[in-house]
């Protein structure tokens, strides 16, 4: 049976939820371990690691030089961790995130292999589908034999894994020397506010450049606290400064597949559909009938944002 | 202080990209071609660093076919001084492309390498982070704003929970996100003038690069398309289908 080494992203606290989809990803290529690297007093992420099925083990690697996620300073430990595991692990996963998509690639160059970036599909235990061209393209590439196989995860390729495990939480580390030359100095987060995440949410209403402004903005937010949805943007509005940059769907932006998606003003550029495409059920309300979006909606609404959002919003009310 | 700047030749963001029909790659004849977006991005920065006096030269490398020559070209009108074009008609993995940056960065000795963080056509988003592994020196992905103090540098970067901000020691690897800046546009004289700024062409081969293991690449297909459905004429027709879906209590 091969053993897979699934990089853990969190933030000190809590797990990001792609790493439930990326396990249901992982136990389909053999036994999963989760590596889990913190600073010594942020230990919360093993914990709901362990809950997760399918997990086996996990690996809780505590060091002071773990605090902020450091690609510089983790990617020599994961390296290690991926040699020095008896005969050494078969995969070596992280999530597709931006967490994901800094370390393993700075693992694979220390490993000298090549890395699969995007995994969305498996055919068998080393051949995979991966989009290249913003998502235009579906291409198959198999990894030689002989090498650990390592790949980020497209999360929205896949669905969490439910949480009802309780995998042993064991201490590991490595002898892996770590830099001083790469230092954190910390998060600013912009957006949402205490609306549900954009990339966890089950429901998402986005705007588009047809919202028109900043304050028009406001009519998204109405509708998205009325759903319990989270709120996304085109890139387009994002550029034109209405909403900042962490809320941006797409290709450039956040991959996202909720199960209903609320596309408002927005005209359905192929950059924002790569960003949608696992979405369970779009809704697309834009004056433009011939907007490319209504080709991919599974719902249409042709007409003026500003008189159908509120009536939607009464609508709702009278639900 | 030199800048080493990575430039890709990749299918121009504006044409939609099509499966050629054996399924084997896709369409590129006939198809404009152009500098990676997010490299161009890149270079601007590089350029705007010399401007203000913070580096004294920026050199512009390439590996690619020799008409990959046309993009270094638009790199040495848009500013750059000079550049360096390594050919190879093969595909070009992204360990295989770190390693070759690193026998430039050895001979080049740069005290920065600006990329962007993904070229467009395979989306990898893997050298820079392969180049500085390789290299043992710090890397900051996604930037979107970046402050030189003396020997480090600040780099903001765009991550999944909002802006990371941290502190790499030079030299390092930089990789670059769209709102970094906005590349400036090539002006007629400055198209004359690149023709006589030196542009070094080297066989890849000659490099003496030790090729790591490949991915074997199979079939492209294009993705499955999604259903279209239905266009409803009211929003109480639009709460009725949700509802009726299960997405709406």
């Amino acid at each position: 049976m091969s053993t897979v080494l699934l990089i853990a992203d969190h933030d000190g606290k809590n797990l990001n939820t792609g790493i439930a989809r990326s396990v249901a990803c992982a136990r389909q290529l053999g036994t999963v371990h989760v590596a889990v690297f913190h600073a010594p007093d942020e230990d919360a992420a093993c914990a709901a690691a362990a809950k997760l099925d399918g997990v086996s083990r996990v690996l809780s690697i505590s060091d002071p030089a773990n605090e902020g996620p450091l690609a510089a300073v983790l990617a020599p430990q994961v390296a290690a961790l991926a040699r020095e595991h008896e005969g050494g692990y078969d995969y070596v996963l992280a999530p597709s995130t931006t967490f994901g998509k800094d370390l393993l690639p700075r693992v694979a160059a220390l490993l000298g292999v090549p890395q699969v970036s995007d995994l969305m599909e498996i055919i068998d235990a080393r051949t995979f589908k991966r989009p290249i061209y913003a998502g235009n393209v579906i291409t198959t590439v198999k990894v030689p034999e002989g090498i650990p196989v390592l790949a980020t995860v497209r999360i929205a390729s896949f669905s969490a894994v439910d949480a009802g495990g309780d995998a042993p939480i064991v201490s590991a580390s490595t002898s892996a020397e770590l830099p001083t030359h790469t230092r954190y100095i910390g998060l600013s987060a912009a957006g949402g506010g205490d609306r549900p995440d954009l990339q966890s949410a089950t429901r998402v209403v986005a705007g588009g450049r047809g919202v028109g402004s900043k304050e028009n903005f406001e009519i998204i937010y109405r509708l998205a606290d009325k759903l319990g949805a989270a709120v996304g943007a085109s890139r387009a509005a994002v550029d034109a400064g209405y909403v900042p940059n962490d809320m941006q769907v797409g290709q450039t932006g956040k991959i996202i597949a909720p199960d209903l998606y609320i596309a408002v003003g927005i005209s359905g550029a192929i950059q924002h559909m790569t960003g949608i495409k696992d979405v369970g059920c779009i809704v697309a309300i834009n004056k433009d009938g011939d907007a490319p979006i209504f080709e991919a909606a599974d719902f249409g609404l042709v007409g003026d944002l500003f008189q159908l959002l509120p009536a939607l919003e009464k609508a709702l009310d009278g639900s | 202080m030199k800048i080493l700047v990575g430039i890709k030749r990749v299918i121009d963001y504006n044409v939609r990209v099509q499966v050629n029909r054996e399924g084997t790659g896709v369409v590129k004849d006939g198809v404009k071609m152009s500098i990676n977006p997010f490299d161009e991005i890149a270079l601007e920065e590089a350029l705007r660093m010399k401007e203000r006096g913070a580096a004294t030269e920026v050199v512009v490398v390439s590996i690619g076919p020799e008409a990959a020559q046309q993009q270094l070209r638009t790199a040495l009108a848009m500013g750059a001084d000079r550049a360096l074009l390594l050919t190879s008609d093969e595909e070009i993995q992204p360990l295989t492309a770190a390693r070759a940056l690193l026998a430039v960065v050895k001979e080049e000795d740069p005290g920065l390498v600006l990329l962007g963080k993904q070229a467009i056509d395979d989306d990898a988003n893997q050298v820079g982070q392969m180049l500085a592994a390789l290299w043992d020196r710090p890397q900051a992905t996604f930037v979107s704003a970046l402050e030189f103090d003396d020997g480090s540098a600040k780099a903001t970067r765009e991550v999944d929970a909002g802006l990371e901000t941290i502190e790499v020691d030079l030299p390092a690897v930089i990789t670059v996100d769209l709102r970094l800046n906005e590349p400036r546009f090539v002006k007629m004289p400055d198209i004359m003038k690149a023709k006589r700024k030196p542009l070094d062409i080297r066989p890849f081969a000659e490099l003496g690069v030790e090729l790591p293991p490949q991915l074997e690449t199979g079939r492209y297909e294009p993705p499955p398309r999604r259903q279209g459905g239905v266009k409803v004429d009211s929003v109480e027709a639009l709460v009725a289908a949700l509802k009726d879906k299960g997405l709406l209590s």
